[in-house]
């Protein structure tokens, strides 16, 4: 094999200048519009309600809700309201912050499958009231905790979080 | 045979891979490519096209990188394209460079691969912060290591897979990578020390993670009639693949990455491969996580879904078994700038299947060998297939 | 070995701003368009490869490729990403064919140019990090620095430069696909402010949103889909330099080195001959004039004298830009590229309605990447296989 013997520096020599650095933040501000599938979704959860769409050909409901079905590749056909519960299909117990600096308080985040969505269907959320975070599990029931309404701004964040159900 | 002309590696070349290199991202494009003219004993003016790999600009800085990077990629008043699949570009930009030659519009292709991740502060994870969808998942905090945690504890709860199996992964490569000298995190680990490292993300543990690194990769590739002229030991590409899923990754089961299959599928049908276990003689999955190089052995069908761990345990995949797997020290041990690291692996096949790796090199006599990455949101595979 | 050829487009916009559609759902219409314009194909099936054009910072994302298979049809299948101009998606597209093992190829680029607020402090996030970016203002006084040398160099003058916008922003009247259509005169284009000097405000084109999805097929399948093919004659494509302080500043030399790969695929020996009209990049007025030098359809210096002349005009000799180029249509940003072959192919299929150029068989195709890179495209394609 044939490698080319590089420069290695210490990233504490690059934090104290002794590697010369040019430094720039860029300003990169963006706003998406929301679309037609979106901006419903969005408007619904103001509301309290999680909506999907639905396919005649393929017969899913899905959510997050999308003006195609992307397995067919035709128009959605109508609007459905699924459930505010769930099951964790899979989840993860987050010890760090974006900038891997430690947590003090883990964050549970998981895909939780909505009830009346297709199987497997699902959207992507932080779970609280769990205890310890052992108890989490794979296939546990949960449901939505909604901000209060006068708090809802049209944003995923109008679900506060998933709490499990005990049962 | 496929495509108009048969496709050779002729030349391959590599830079260290480190936390931070000195070099920009010319610089580290340059020093690989010009490695890789080296090995194939050609010069710039030889090379009729250049492809360029590289994951996000957020990265190194700069809007359009592939713009950036033409002039130390040796892409100075040539035609001259970047591609770009995520974490699966590194695999992906040989294949682009296949369709250069094999369609019979080009000669020879330069491919160049480069990742500068230290560039981006306060830490390279926050580039990919904006990976995620901006309305629907950026506002929960999302981050990488958790779709990994994600992927990883849903496919040890389908299979009842123990995390015990997963950490020798991580010891198996980190200890392959001692006999590489480009190595950023080459050691003699036990499956103890994986299991006490930090928790990041459970069940995502600091040794089960591949680092963040600087680095370049480069390949060169000739038509047949090229290729016979400047070597006698041509490695043929002879199966590419491709396949990206439903951006929706909360609507699928991740414990099984049917992309990789599809895009495996692909290229072993172009091969004439059919039955990968035993026609492929070593193979390099993507494994920037420990779990993911199982995850990836089963969906390039080297064995049956839920079986990698099984196969590891055995000590098949070490570089003396039967199916010797990431025998470079793969991103665990050697480090993962990312597009970059995704074309060492296809450098560390043609080494291995030239007999140049040296201490690494596999017994056996390998004719056959496969290389993959993976990228986007669990969703791309990329695959080629290579042989003497 | 098979020939390639256009055997569907479809377009939505361009239009200033879209903000009742997502880009996904932009994106979704314009490519239900193609398919039915390609014989009602099915995505799920009928396409053997798909390539997004498209840039991370233009988009908002840090791995854009992640958002692009649904809505095109394209999930569990064979897609792909170039960090690059729609047209350098339809040189990979005929590399793909060509190779045999593919027979349906499907190009797509867009802009989404009204969901980005900081659109110039982005462009400038091209400029080389150490050399160029420091010195900070407005990245389009690169242009001016070009349009000055070129004009010192080739002795072209103001009222030419302005020729171009007062031409192509009267094309751009008949065309429903274009945001910014027109009548303007030479006065009002040197009256407007001074931008970058010597380039004025009015020769800058505004960006717009829009996305076009092109299918392409091998010989075979081609003329099983469609009636009119358009074929591709040759295409070419080449990146100068990054470097601002290496560029040539008056040749676009990119622009050469890959029209002389074009036409040498084209067989075309004398291109004023032997093509009918051109789509030539246009963001700003002067680029029309150095790129028509460097596709060598006239002579160095010459351009703006013809232009002057009506040689380029809708009724002239040599229709340049009858689409409106980017001045009329808006700037699309990655999919500039597409929006100069959607009207080649409009063109040659004898689909552009009150801008016809009658008689047309071969049409020219050009792109350039914009300020601060010098890459550029180049095809020559023909209703005539």
């Amino acid at each position: 094999m044939r490698y080319y013997q590089s420069e290695a520096v210490e990233t504490k020599d690059i934090k104290e200048g002794k590697i010369p650095t040019e430094k720039f933040r860029p300003k990169a501000k963006f706003a998406w519009s929301a679309g037609i599938a979106i901006s419903r979704f969005l408007e619904e959860l103001k509301n309290g309600k999680i909506i999907a769409t639905t396919c005649s050909k393929c017969g899913r409901i899905m959510v997050p809700p999308r003006i195609y079905c992307e397995k067919c590749f035709k128009p959605a056909d109508g609007w459905k309201y699924v459930k505010d519960t769930g099951v964790i299909n899979t989840f993860s117990v987050s010890f760090l912050a974006a900038d891997a600096s430690r947590l003090k308080e883990p964050i549970v985040v998981a895909i939780i499958n909505l009830d009346g969505a297709s199987e497997g269907m699902g959207i992507v959320h932080r779970i609280e009231e769990y205890g310890d975070w052992r108890e989490v599990k794979i296939g546990m029931k949960v449901k939505a905790v909604w901000k209060p309404p006068e708090e809802r701004t049209g944003a995923i964040t109008d679900i506060a979080y998933f709490k499990p159900i005990r049962e | 045979m496929f495509g108009k002309k048969r496709v050779a590696i002729v030349g391959a070349g590599v830079t260290l891979f480190r936390r931070n290199l000195k070099e920009t991202g010319k610089e580290l494009s340059y020093e690989a490519a010009k490695t890789a003219l080296e090995v194939a004993g050609l010069e710039l003016r030889d090379i009729k096209s250049v492809v360029m790999g590289s994951a996000p600009d957020a990265f190194d800085g700069v809007h359009m990188k592939g713009e950036y990077l033409a002039d130390g990629a040796g892409a100075y008043h040539k035609p001259y394209t970047r591609v770009f699949v995520g974490g699966g570009t590194g695999v992906f930009t040989p294949l682009a460079g296949w369709w250069h030659v094999a369609s019979g519009q080009f000669d020879t292709c330069l491919v160049v691969c480069e990742e500068k991740m230290s560039s981006c502060y306060p830490h390279p994870q926050y580039a990919f912060t904006t990976i995620f969808d901006p309305i629907l998942e950026r506002p929960i905090g999302m981050n990488l290591i958790w779709i990994f945690a994600l992927e990883m504890n849903r496919y040890m709860h389908k299979h009842n897979i123990k995390k015990e199996d997963i950490a020798l992964v991580s010891v198996k490569n980190k200890r392959n990578a001692l006999d590489n000298p480009i190595a950023q995190l080459a050691a003699n680990i036990t499956v103890e020390d994986v299991l006490n490292s930090e928790i990041m993300a459970w069940p995502v543990q600091r040794l089960d993670v591949s680092p963040t690194s600087d680095g370049a990769a480069a390949v060169v590739l000739a038509s047949e009639d090229v290729a016979k002229e400047v070597t006698d030991n041509p490695v043929w590409i002879d199966g590419v693949g491709w396949c990206i899923d439903s951006t929706h990754w909360t609507d699928r089961d991740l414990y099984y990455p049917d992309y990789v299959e599809c895009a495996a599928k692909m290229a072993y049908k172009m091969a004439g491969i059919k039955n990968p276990p035993k026609e492929i003689d070593l193979a390099e999955p993507y494994d920037p996580f420990d779990y993911k190089e199982l995850h990836h052995m089963e969906g390039l069908l080297l064995c049956k879904k839920g079986e990698a761990p099984k196969l590891t345990r055995e000590g098949v995949t070490q570089r003396d078994g039967d199916l010797p797997t990431c025998p470079s020290g793969g991103l665990l041990g050697c480090g993962n700038p990312i597009a970059a690291a995704g074309l060492m692996k296809v450098c560390e096949i043609f080494w291995q299947l030239r007999g140049e790796a040296g201490k690494r090199q596999i017994p056996g006599d390998p004719r056959t060998g496969v290389a993959q990455a993976w990228g986007d949101l669990m969703q791309y595979g990329s695959v080629i297939v290579l042989r003497r | 070995m098979t020939e390639v050829a256009i055997v569907g487009v479809g377009c939505v916009g361009f239009r200033q701003i879209t903000p009742e559609l997502s880009y996904k759902e932009l994106m979704y219409e314009a490519a239900v368009k193609a398919y039915e314009d390609a014989g009602g194909i099915n995505p799920r099936k009928d396409v053997d490869v798909f390539v997004t054009c498209a840039e991370d910072y233009l988009e908002g994302f840090s791995i854009f490729d992640e958002f692009v298979p649904d809505q095109l049809g394209a999930a569990l299948r064979h897609l792909f990403t170039v960090s690059g101009d729609g047209m350098l998606g339809l040189a990979t597209a005929y590399m793909l064919i060509k190779t045999g093992q593919f027979d349906t190829v499907v190009v797509e680029a867009h802009s989404k140019a009204s969901d980005i607020l900081t659109y110039m402090d982005i462009v400038a996030f091209g400029l080389d990090p150490i050399f160029n970016r420091p010195l900070g203002g407005h990245p389009y006084y690169v242009a001016g620095m070009e349009m000055n040398r070129y004009m010192h160099d080739t002795c072209t003058t103001m009222e030419q430069c302005a020729s171009v916008v007062v031409k192509n922003k009267k094309n751009a009247i008949l065309n429903p696909y274009a945001a910014y259509g027109a009548g303007v005169t030479i006065d009002q284009v040197l009256c407007s402010e001074t931008c970058f000097y010597p380039l004025k405000k009015l020769e800058i084109s505004n960006p717009a949103d829009g996305c076009v999805v092109m299918v392409l097929a091998s010989e075979n399948v081609a003329e099983k889909l469609t009636d009119k093919p358009v074929w591709v004659k040759g295409v070419g494509w080449c990146t100068e330099t990054p470097s601002l302080e290496t560029m040539d500043w008056t040749k676009a030399v990119y622009t050469r080195l890959a029209a002389e790969m074009a036409y040498k695929t084209a067989k075309i020996s004398n291109p004023l001959k032997e093509i009918d009209f051109a789509e030539i990049h246009d963001l700003f007025a002067y680029k029309e004039l150095q790129h028509m030098e460097a596709l060598k359809l006239c002579d160095y210096g010459e351009a703006g004298k013809l232009t002057e002349q009506g040689l380029t005009a809708l009724d002239g000799e040599f229709p340049v830009n009858p689409s409106g180029g980017l001045l009329g249509m808006g700037y699309g940003l990655e999919a500039s590229g597409m929006q100069k072959l959607l009207e080649v192919v409009l063109q040659l299929r004898g689909e552009a309605g009150k801008r016809q150029i009658q008689d047309a068989e071969v049409g020219l195709a050009h792109t350039w990447r914009g300020i601060p890179t010098t890459t550029g495209v180049v095809a020559v394609l023909s209703n005539k296989k």
